[in-house]
């Protein structure tokens, strides 16, 4: 593909829409996880900032901009400061493979979700080196466990989506989004309940979310890696979750949800539902399940997904040779 | 390489832009979305806890965002009797947080000393504010869950300069229980 003067200002234009996407998907995802949050304990959440709280995530915003930055002593400053941009960064090149739409999709890459598991993995980077720079034991701690669940649980992850990728052949999104039908029979996930399952378990492992956010474990660790990261380190590490988050459930969405396609009146509307359904999930499942401990988070992968999905990727291959 | 050990940066450095609306606006962001630390020293904690829980929610006014870092929280509740022992820590915390931050003594305990304030006590400090500054004082032993929030509201207050939400005094007073059925 030639770098011409169009596709270089059509990638200028997707980034700046997908920095749109992230910051407007973080105010909203604040908002829904903290009334999410009220309602399943029954309280009404944020209710009077604003129209029904409708506010309160842009007051945050806004008050984390305003905080002090406080730089701890005998820090590694150099990585101290480019720990958050490293976690931001990766995630806006993560969205341009991603087809949203039928023509809405920012870059047309074969091998899309080579390009995403690939430069997936710098979110680790960005957690180890948030955790060593800082100069606090929680912080090492944190990061050495985030290291430790991110590799892990990357491998059943992959091996889930391998499964699909023998049996559609192709490793380009939008191509494996026209293989699906618009009925939710027609989807992969019905051909794969199995690496669906799996690749949802691996999905909130990898963003650190409850309960599996044991880089972050509030009552072990304070706050883990971003334990010294105050106003906007702070909100750039919150920032880069909620968009991993997204980024995760939209490959869901196309992986096995069936993408742009729905039962009627195909675009990129289904996509977003799709995702933010996923989205809702994860949130739901936060505050409803309790944490687990490191030793049942590593023995759930190792002794259990990853089997299941080594499993799950022979008799796809299996079935997939009998049927050719 | 390591790099030269340097202290902590904790300078407070005045405003770039010292323009009253700009100001106005951000201290109505930092009212409305006060984090408080998570940190508790005694049985007010467990009013601290009723408050975010279900009858009475301060999520309600977004200070539900209880903070185990302090680097990230805005507010901290002095939560109840601070011992000699544990003064240190308490001052250490209060150093640690990040500038724009208001403390609130909730309890008799954190005012004064309360019930253990009597001649030949030499356990407790009397009254969190001979450590730290303290912005809001919430009486009570321990304080009712309505209290700590109006505590809150008064920081709300005192960061903005108006107050924002009706006091129990302008609410409308609560109708007559329905009549029960005679049996």
């Amino acid at each position: 593909m030639a770098l011409s003067l169009a596709v270089f200002v059509q990638i200028i234009v997707a980034v700046l829409l997908v920095i749109g996407l992230m910051v407007g998907n973080a105010v909203v995802m604040v908002y829904v996880e903290r009334k999410a949050c009220g309602f399943i304990q029954r309280r009404p959440g944020p209710f009077e900032v604003g129209p029904r709280g409708l506010l309160q995530a842009v007051c945050d915003s806004m008050k984390l901009l305003g905080k002090q930055i406080f730089v701890p002593g005998n820090i590694d400053w150099p990585l101290h400061f480019l720990a958050p941009v490293v976690a931001f960064l990766p995630v806006l090149l993560l969205y341009l493979p991603i087809p949203f739409g039928p023509y809405l999709t920012s870059l047309q890459v074969d091998d899309g979700i080579l390009l995403i598991l690939a430069f997936a993995g710098l979110g680790a980077v960005s957690n180890i080196l948030a955790g060593w720079s800082s100069n606090n034991k929680y912080g090492l701690l944190g990061a050495a466990r985030a290291v430790a669940q991110s590799v892990a649980y990357e491998i059943p992850m992959i091996m889930a989506l391998l499964a699909v990728i023998f049996m559609t052949g192709t490793m380009n999104l939008t191509t494996l989004v026209e293989g699906q039908g618009g009925w939710p029979w027609q989807w992969n996930i019905v051909r794969q309940p199995l690496a669906c399952f799996i690749y949802v378990v691996c999905l909130v492992a990898e963003t650190n979310r409850a309960p599996f956010d044991l880089p972050e474990a509030e009552s072990e660790l304070t706050a883990g890696f971003h334990t010294e990261y105050s106003g906007m380190g702070f909100a750039l590490f919150f920032l880069s979750e909620y968009a991993n988050m997204l980024l995760v459930s939209f490959v869901c969405a196309v992986f096995f949800l069936g993408g742009w396609r729905g039962p009627f009146l195909d675009g990129f509307w289904w996509t977003f539902a799709k995702a933010y359904a996923i989205m809702f999930f994860i949130v739901w499942i936060r505050w409803t399940f309790p944490r687990v401990r490191f030793d049942q988070l590593l023995n759930l992968n190792w002794k259990w997904l990853l089997p299941l999905s080594i499993l799950n990727l022979w008799l796809t291959a299996v079935v997939v040779k009998l049927a050719n | 390489m390591s790099p030269e050990p340097h202290p902590a940066q904790s300078e407070i450095l005045p405003p770039l832009i010292n323009l009253k609306p700009v100001n106005w606006f951000f201290d109505v962001n930092r009212a409305m979305s006060l984090w408080p630390v998570t940190f508790g020293l005694a049985c007010c904690a467990i009013e601290m806890m009723a408050v975010s829980m279900t009858r009475f929610d301060i999520a309600r006014f977004g200070a539900e965002v209880f903070r185990p870092s302090i680097r990230q929280a805005d507010l901290m509740m002095v939560t109840g009797t601070v011992t000699k022992k544990m003064a240190p820590a308490v001052v250490r915390l209060y150093e640690q947080m990040p500038a724009p931050k208001f403390v609130l003594a909730c309890g008799n305990c954190a005012i004064s000393g309360g019930p253990f304030k009597f001649e030949g006590q030499y356990g407790i400090v009397e009254g969190v504010d001979q450590l730290i500054p303290v912005d809001v004082y919430v009486p009570g032993c321990p304080p009712r869950p309505e209290a700590i929030l109006e505590g809150v509201f008064s920081i709300q207050e005192k960061i903005t300069g108006r107050r924002w939400w009706p006091g129990p005094e302008e609410m409308p007073s609560d109708p007559a229980p329905p009549a029960k059925a005679a049996t």
